[in-house]
């Protein structure tokens, strides 16, 4: 019987193997151009698991014949290793694009190619694009994929403990802060500035765009209209200062992961977060956490929130498979990698029109501020970094000086103006 | 007689076979000549030429002679930087030479005397650190140095000393000679291991000589010993020179490419690598680099051939 059977399985498995081989074969011709491997080049390495295990797999659902590679470096070294790998001819088919000038250097240098005829493109405002289009805004090098949003992330049970509500104004997060800071048990601000970018980025750029009117202020300072040394930037810089006093021991040589681990640990109150930290926080941290959006000067003022453009995809030029790639950015334009995008990593905000579901709660509220307030991205990003000095990094230095107290708010702005006035033309007056 | 004929018969058979080309010796220097001219002369030369031109932004590349080493030294957003990089590297390598160098010496003495017990086993301690990754002696300092959860602090603090602890590695004041003593501790290791050795081959006769003559130990330090060993110490200074001027890589994993708070702990190394590399959203300029490269040969260059022709022509090497 069960030779039989096993015999009987042997007989159709060989006539499924004949079968599956002839049509293999006939398809072959047809196929070879498209039963490709796909090599995905990024630096997001803490997503390697999502990538490899979620959306691969639902990809190969639709295109069971492409096959998708994820190959990531360590963030602060992907620009330079896939700057060598393009030189050397030796780079993946699809290329993670940094935002603004990173990638618009790639693709006036020929490493990118143009994705305005792939399908899917039209899923996305041109703001969306902006961060991957060339200054004209005619051709788009990369589809973008995902946002992320700043904010304050805090820890409830401190909140509950201490009978605090998240503040809305920059009076009440003060006054908040005083409390926690009387109170003495738990760190008011968990940041540190030994990594620089932390100042810049989680402090000047988050509660800047309430001082300068987000997009307005942004287009202001490219079109020369308005300086770091107006009243706004300073503003935005000595709220910065004022948080020194709220921050943990040491704070100076305190780094990024050190800053996740005093927040996670229940040893801070509060945390200037990117949206990207919700679902480390969700893993690490054993209390409940909430977030509350940037704290505006005044009661009543329109609030604005950083929904920084920050990663998409493109299609290296010289990639032997672009038609391959051009369906894998196809899908990833579709709503159903926005899904999978926003829920298996809550805190990257996909920046397709289509609606999606974001089940995180701490995650679901970042994404909420978007209706609630305007949104801009981080003010160096477009145009302002092209020269030397680099404006971004400027920014860094000045902003861990600003809370390290080696300099005053005015200093850091004049600084930082007075770097970009020496290269760039509208402010060169 | 017929010998020497004979004899004589025979070289003039050999040798025109001998003034033939010696094939041998170029087979004997092929290898090494062809890895070392492929992976160093190549590069090396190419980096220089290459810090002749000047890419657009569509990478195309055009000839620019010394522009670059123009905007380098005279462009101030660029030389500021430049000299920043340079004094901070002279004040590394000076640290190194004073303290790393320094204690090298005494540990070299130390473990040199006569009756000291297990002295193979603090050779091996010592040394260890020169063996592992710089990535984990960065991360290792980081952690023991740090102001949240590091054991200096509450090491500090057990013995009621806790208010000198700062978070040495954040102050613009303190920065670069922590991360410079950090490199000190992991490299202490080799000037040691170098001096000892020239130590163990002054023969014992000179100090016993000495010692009968009146010497205290000091003086046969001073007067037998040093001048015996100075060579080896010149050695260890170039050395310690062409690595320092060379060096990046502590402090990139502790200090990341942007060597902050302000520049504070940023070498020439560092400088180098955001130049060429790019950061964050500064994009590189492999020319500039390129630049920066061949200005640091040069640098190096200047170094070692003021101690070749002035330091190195005056010691007297003693051997036994």
């Amino acid at each position: 019987m069960k030779n039989l059977h096993s015999k009987a399985f042997r007989r159709r498995a060989g006539q499924l193997l004949a079968t599956a081989s002839v049509v293999a074969a006939a398809l072959a011709f047809a196929n070879a151009a498209s039963a490709q491997t796909l090599t995905i080049e990024s630096w997001r390495n803490d997503d390697a698991d999502v990538w490899n295990t979620k959306i691969i797999p639902a990809f190969n659902k639709k295109h069971p014949n492409i096959k998708v590679q994820f190959k990531a470096d360590p963030p602060t070294e992907y620009n330079a290793a896939l700057n060598a790998r393009l030189a050397g001819g030796t780079a993946g088919d699809l290329i993670t694009c940094r935002p603004f000038d990173a990638s618009l250097d790639l693709f006036k240098k020929g490493n990118l190619a143009s994705v305005n005829d792939v399908k899917g493109i039209e899923n996305f405002s041109d703001v969306a694009k902006s961060a991957w289009s060339t200054d004209d805004g005619k051709t788009t090098f990369c589809m973008p994929m995902a946002s992320v949003i700043h904010g304050f992330v805090y820890n409830k049970e401190i909140f509950d403990e201490l009978k605090l509500t998240p503040p809305k104004t920059v009076a009440e997060f003060h006054a908040v802060l005083d409390k926690i800071k009387t109170d003495g048990k738990y760190t008011p601000i968990a940041m540190g500035t030994a990594d620089q970018w932390e100042a810049a980025t989680m402090g000047f750029q988050n509660i800047g765009v309430n001082y300068w009117k987000g997009e307005e202020g942004r287009k202001a300072l490219i079109e020369g209209k308005q300086k770091f040394t107006d009243k706004p930037y300073v503003d935005a810089f000595k709220e910065l200062a004022s948080w020194a006093s709220y921050m943990g021991d040491g704070y100076k040589s305190q780094k990024y992961p050190d800053t996740q681990n005093l927040f996670t640990l229940g040893r801070a109150a509060i945390y200037p977060a990117g949206s990207w930290d919700v679902p480390i926080f969700r893993k690490q941290a054993d209390f409940e956490f909430d977030a509350f959006a940037p704290p505006v000067v005044n009661a009543g003022d329109k609030c604005y929130i950083s929904d920084h453009t920050d990663i998409a995809i493109g299609i290296n030029a010289k990639s032997k498979n672009v038609e391959a790639a051009k369906t894998f950015l196809s899908w990833v334009a579709s709503p159903e990698f926005a899904e999978i995008y926003a829920n298996e990593l809550p805190g990257f905000f996909p920046l397709s029109k289509a609606k999606v579901d974001v089940k995180d709660p701490v995650a679901a509220k970042f994404v909420g501020w978007r209706g609630t307030c305007e949104s801009s991205i981080r003010n160096s990003y477009q145009i302002l970094s092209r020269g030397t000095p680099n404006l971004e990094n400027e920014l860094w230095n000045v902003s861990a000086q600003v809370v390290n107290g080696s300099m005053k708010p005015e200093e850091a702005a004049k600084k930082a103006q007075d770097g970009l006035a020496s290269w760039y033309e509208p402010h060169k007056k | 007689m017929t010998d020497l004929t004979a004899s004589h018969v025979q070289s003039t058979d050999v040798v025109p076979a001998r003034s033939r080309f010696p094939i041998h010796i170029v087979v004997f220097l092929a290898p090494a000549l062809a890895i070392y001219t492929l992976f160093s002369i190549y590069p090396l030369v190419d980096t220089i030429r290459l810090s002749l031109y000047t890419g657009d932004e569509t990478g195309a590349r055009s000839f620019v002679g010394l522009q670059n080493f123009s905007t380098l030294l005279t462009d101030p957003n660029w030389s500021g930087q430049f000299w920043n990089a340079f004094t901070n590297n002279l004040i590394f390598f000076a640290i190194h030479m004073v303290v790393q160098n320094g204690i090298g010496l005494g540990l070299a003495m130390l473990l040199s005397l006569p009756r000291l017990t297990g002295g193979s086993v603090y050779r091996t301690l010592i040394f260890l650190p020169t063996m592992l990754s710089v990535v984990i002696i960065g991360f290792i300092w980081q952690l023991m140095l740090n102001p949240l959860w590091g054991i200096a602090p509450s090491l500090l603090k057990a013995v009621g000393l806790g208010s000198l602890f700062g978070p040495w590695l954040g102050q613009e004041s303190t920065a670069l000679l922590t991360v410079s003593l950090i490199s000190v501790w992991q490299f202490v290791g080799i000037p040691m291991m170098l001096i000892y050795a020239a130590l163990l081959n002054i023969p014992d006769d000179l100090l016993d000589a000495a010692t009968v003559d009146g010497a205290g130990p000091f003086s046969v330090f001073w007067f037998v010993r040093l001048p015996l060993i100075l060579p080896t110490l010149g050695v260890v200074s170039i050395l310690t020179f062409v690595a320092n001027f060379n060096a990046f890589d502590l402090i990139y994993a502790i200090k990341g490419a942007l060597a902050g708070p302000n520049f504070s702990t940023d070498i020439l190394g560092t400088f180098f690598y955001r130049t060429f590399f790019g950061f964050q959203l500064q994009v590189g300029s492999p020319t500039m680099g390129a630049a920066v490269a061949t200005a640091m040969l040069v640098i190096i260059l200047i170094g070692v051939l003021i101690y070749l022709f002035g330091v190195q022509r005056r010691l007297q090497r003693h051997t036994f």
